[in-house]
């Protein structure tokens, strides 16, 4: 069970990962975010997010929608 | 920088495990010096905006060139830049706006105009003449080059949605990305160009 729920169904490029980008700030370290997208490319763009911010995609359902668990990263000691 | 040490208070030389500790905590620091001066990566990305043929002509030898000399290379391909990619023009299934437009569009990446000398069409015809006797390459002939040297070739999903274009119009072999799938790529690169 995912701390919070993002909806980005209906939302394109770059809005999916603006939005994500914005829920995670109000996680704290280990929680986790469930979210909902059906934008195409949502599946590339959130790999390639976690790649550069260092948060964990901990599960991926392809679609549409799309669905993306994923975990803030804990901030290294 | 400052030498060494004088960030801390460095007392009178203690006991062995202090000195093991110092030691540990001097090389933890040069390790996170060193981490900010990893160069970021041998990569080339490049954005091909444009649609003239000799912008992406341009483009599409770096790209190529790139692959060719190890590096990594990719193509973001977004608004008139995707003309680089049709192979074909389709107009079933588009919204009339989306028909019009791809009317008006080149029908093909044989098609592109210059951004220079166009001349209503006949400039790129010439030319294509004057490449082919000089022994260069079309952009048809670098993209299928590109892909086959291992080149990421990545439509911008936005505006192949935008302008309604179907996957079948395009070439084989290509990605469909966004915004981060670009940046993920200008991140781990050293080149970035924009055409």
């Amino acid at each position: 069970m995912a701390d919070k729920h993002l909806d980005c169904k209906g939302l394109r490029c770059p809005l999916p990962i603006v939005k994500v980008s914005q829920a995670m700030n109000d996680l704290a370290e280990g929680q986790t975010l469930l979210v909902e997208a059906d934008d195409p490319v949502f599946g590339p763009d959130i790999e390639a997010w976690v790649e550069i911010t260092g948060n964990e995609l901990v599960e991926y359902h392809d679609g549409p929608p799309q669905r993306a668990l994923l975990r803030k990263k804990e901030k290294a000691s | 920088m400052a030498p060494l040490g004088t960030d801390q208070q460095v007392g009178p030389i203690g006991s062995i495990d202090q000195l093991r500790t110092e030691l540990v905590q001097v090389k933890a620091r040069l390790d996170r010096i060193e981490q900010g001066l990893r160069p970021r990566g041998n990569g080339v990305t490049i954005v091909a905006f444009s649609g003239d043929m000799d912008r992406l002509y341009a483009a599409l030898v770096i790209a190529t060139g790139a692959a060719a000399m190890g590096m990594k290379a990719s193509v973001f391909f977004t608004f008139w830049g995707l003309n680089a990619l049709r192979k074909d023009r389709r107009l079933k299934g588009k919204r009339p706006l989306q028909a019009l437009l791809s009317l008006l569009l080149p029908a093909t990446h044989e098609r592109l105009p210059t951004s220079r000398f166009n001349l209503l069409g006949a400039g790129p015809r010439l030319f294509d003449r004057m490449m082919r006797k000089g022994g260069l390459a079309s952009v048809p002939q670098l993209v299928a080059t590109a892909r086959q040297a291992g080149v990421r070739l990545v439509a911008c999903q936005n505006s192949v949605e935008l302008m309604g274009i179907r996957p079948d119009e395009l070439i084989d072999g290509i990605e469909y990305g966004g915004v981060a799938t670009y940046l993920a790529d200008a991140a781990r690169s050293h080149i970035c160009l924009f055409v």
